[in-house]
């Protein structure tokens, strides 16, 4: 009996690692499955106890409730579809605005953290300190206290920069009147963009193949700046401005940004900056300064030096936690709903409250975060792949 | 110093060190007034710093009243600061019963006192361990009540600086296990528990915390049969746990990939199975690895546990904002925010700070 001596000498299945882990992952497999069973089956029972209807039906009734501020037309008597799109552009609104002040001022702190002047560091270095260990919560409600306790209301507005004014009812500021060239500028700057795109494309081929180099940084910038410059001066130079003026009880004219838009942009760009600051300051130090000593042995000048030899490795530390920062600040952006800002959170929440619809809502909002984040992983997957040091 | 007699005196051993160059006005040189653009700056930011710090400080203590009547507040331009001494009970503890309110003072007082204790590095034993455990239980005891002659106390009541920290603390506590168990599971050779693992992490990392705090209020509930409730604190609770594991997780596979492939070869050739090679030879080492960033999670978890206000728990936060709401108080949300500011900073700077000093200890431990 062949059959049963091999089964006898050979090792039983719990002894056999491979086996093993089939049988492992199997049990991890059906606990995950009937816990989740059970949950749904619960859920199910409780929704039809309380009649509630599942599915995505509520999107296309009419949402009857007003969104103080929006991108593209709406008013109540749209459906929720289109209430919640105007959430998601407000989110995208904000953290757009929010990521772009966000780098500039957590550069501008992280590079005065390292300067040689010992006040400047210090002070740098307070601001990392305070607004990192305070809740990014509590300063917005704290910005948000401020306009509405604080602050004058339009009449007594106050002016901290000639032409911009502070009040309860947002902050005011001179736009300019719309003219028919800023069309044709935009397009020109968008030219400029992509013209400096291919001069640097060819400046590299060149400089690969001759050695030759080629100036791109200042043609690049005289382009950008140029063609726009030289579409205003041929469309007449308009100036007019559009500027904020006093009428009755609030300010008509120019462009004036909700005291909820403010608060939240003040909020996540000053608790992000401190974040980034330290980032920006890390990913310096990170590049020895034997880089800058030899780059100046070789003659580079200190603009090159930045360029070439300082940047392109600080980057390479800095990109990838400076992402997730970013994605950090389109995630707090959701507090909005604190403090009724109306981005897609707050929208959301609505839509819960008014539709009972529970489940569809809150998953709506982690289909929609889980986006953004997958958006930039694959950002960030792409750009390591780009930077990545190719060693031998 | 004696010089030997045969040798005479020379001149360049009087000579010192120019007096610009050393002291007070050789610091102030070489660090405020070097070259012109730092002479500019400093100038710059000294007339910036002289322009906001005096009306900040009439603010805050000249102007300012301390213990007052709302009203009599109003007619100075200081802080009012009575705000805070007048409702500090109330802010601090929320609707804990006033006359028990000893009760969440003594487990803050024990529970700092245990992070105070574990700070240094002589008390990482078992007992510490099992002081943690006690100490934990006794604290969730005085605010329970209900046993050793302790009245009992809804949980509906909690409220204040205590929940800020039990819900951070007891957060912190039961996500670690869980976290662990995910990097553990992320690590794993079996793809369908390394995928489940990855799935777990990175959705949970990829949604803000809010939305699953909106799940444990509106959708938990739901999960339930009928009839079961939880509570909402213990809703948020676990809301706060399956957040956290899931940064706790990837900073445990930070420090489990931080573990050289020989330990794993030697524990193997010892004839040790996986639990005994994590329990014994790798999660040691790795867990060692991550206690500063894990101090950075507890960090995080402190400040993000002021969320829970939004699904209308009353921590610090709400507290405060209840007080403000209170047409007398009305106005003084500056004062008050100040104030709570304060508290977390506090917290925070200490919690960060520490994990500083512990990242440069470990770092030359190790």
């Amino acid at each position: 009996m062949p059959s049963k001596k091999d089964s006898e000498n050979s090792i039983p299945f719990w002894h056999d690692p491979a086996k093993r882990a089939i049988v492992y992952q199997l049990a991890t497999l059906a606990v995950v499955g009937l816990v989740g069973y059970y949950l749904f089956s619960n859920t199910m029972t409780n929704l039809q106890r309380q009649s509630i209807a599942t599915g995505f039906h509520f999107l296309e009734k009419e949402a009857s409730f007003e969104i103080g501020e929006s991108l593209i037309p709406y008013s109540a008597a749209n459906n929720y579809a289109r209430a919640l799109l105007v959430g998601i552009l407000n989110t995208l609104k904000v953290s757009f605005v929010g990521i772009v002040l966000t780098i500039l001022l957590g550069t501008f702190v992280g590079v005065a953290r390292l300067s040689a002047n010992w006040l400047v560091s210090r002070l740098a270095a307070v601001y990392i300190e305070v607004f990192q260990d305070i809740p990014i919560l509590l300063q917005l409600i704290f910005w948000y206290a401020i306009f509405y306790d604080s602050l004058p209301a339009p009449r007594n507005a106050m002016e901290p920069l000639p032409g911009i004014f502070l009040c309860n009812r947002g902050l005011a500021f001179g736009i300019p009147e719309s003219h028919p060239s800023y069309k044709y500028i935009a397009v020109a700057f968008l030219m400029g963009c992509i013209c400096l795109f291919l001069l640097r494309k060819w400046a590299r081929k060149r400089q690969d193949r001759t050695g030759l180099a080629f100036p791109v940084f200042s043609t690049g910038f005289a382009m950008i700046i140029g063609f726009p410059l030289i579409v205003w001066l041929v469309s007449g130079a308009p100036t007019a401005m559009n500027t904020p003026r006093l009428s009755g009880f609030n300010f008509t004219g120019g462009i004036t940004v909700s005291p909820e838009f403010t608060a939240l942009l003040l909020g996540l760009v000053l608790y992000t900056a401190a974040f980034v600051a330290e980032i920006v300051r890390s990913g310096i130090q990170a590049v020895s300064k034997g880089q800058t000593e030899a780059a100046m042995s070789l003659g580079l000048k200190p603009w090159q030096t930045l360029n070439l030899v300082i940047l392109p490795q600080s980057l390479r530390i800095i990109v990838p936690p400076l992402t997730s920062q970013m994605l950090n600040l389109t995630k707090n952006s959701s507090l909005a709903v604190a403090i009724g800002f109306p981005d897609f959170v707050s929208v959301a929440n609505t839509t819960i409250n008014q539709t009972g619809q529970a489940i569809e809502g809150v998953a709506m909002i982690m289909v929609v975060y889980l986006f953004f984040s997958l958006v930039t992983s694959a950002f960030m997957n792409w750009y390591n792949k780009k930077i990545a040091l190719i060693e031998r | 110093m004696a010089h030997p007699d045969n040798f005479p005196e020379t001149q360049t051993d009087g000579i010192k060190p120019p007096l610009t160059s050393v002291g007070v006005i050789g610091w102030v040189k070489s660090n405020l007034f070097n070259g012109i653009f730092n002479s500019v700056l400093t100038v710059l930011t000294l007339i910036f710093l002289g322009k906001i710090l005096p009306p900040l400080f009439r603010w805050i203590f000249t102007n300012s009243l301390w213990t007052s009547t709302a009203a009599e507040c109003r007619s100075v331009s200081g802080a009012c600061w009575s705000i805070i001494s007048a409702n500090y009970r109330f802010i601090l503890f929320g609707f804990f019963p006033y006359e028990l309110q000893w009760r969440p003072l003594l487990a803050m007082i024990l529970l700092i006192s245990l992070l105070l204790i574990s700070r240094n590095r002589k008390f990482w034993k078992r007992p510490l361990f099992y002081a943690w455990i006690f100490g934990l239980l006794f604290m969730g005891v005085l605010m329970k009540g209900g046993i050793l002659g302790l009245a009992p106390v809804d949980s509906t009541q909690w409220g204040g600086l205590p929940l800020t920290f039990l819900l951070a603390v007891f957060g912190l506590a039961a996500a670690y296990p869980l976290g662990v168990l995910l990097a553990l599971g992320r690590r794993s050779k079996m793809p369908a528990i390394r995928t489940l693992s990855i799935i777990y992490i990175e959705m949970i990392r990829g949604v803000p915390l809010i939305s699953l705090l909106f799940m444990s209020a509106v959708i938990f509930p739901l999960f339930l049969p009928e009839g079961i409730t939880i509570n909402k604190i213990l809703r948020a609770q676990v809301a706060i746990i399956m957040f956290t594991a899931a940064y706790i997780a990837e900073v445990v596979r930070g420090g489990l990939q931080g573990i050289a492939k020989g330990q794993y070869e030697a524990a193997e050739s010892l004839g040790l199975n996986y639990v005994q090679t994590m329990r014994l030879i790798i999660l040691p080492q790795a867990l060692k690895i991550v206690i500063p960033p894990s101090v950075s999670i507890l960090i995080s978890a402190f400040k993000d546990t002021s969320l829970v206000v939004i699904i209308g728990l009353y921590d610090i936060l709400k507290t405060t904002q209840t007080v403000l709401a209170n047409p007398n108080w009305m106005g003084f949300s500056s004062e008050a925010f100040f104030f709570l500011a304060c508290i977390y900073f506090i917290c925070c700077y200490t919690m960060s700070n520490y994990s500083r000093k512990l990242e440069k200890e470990l770092g030359t431990s190790l």
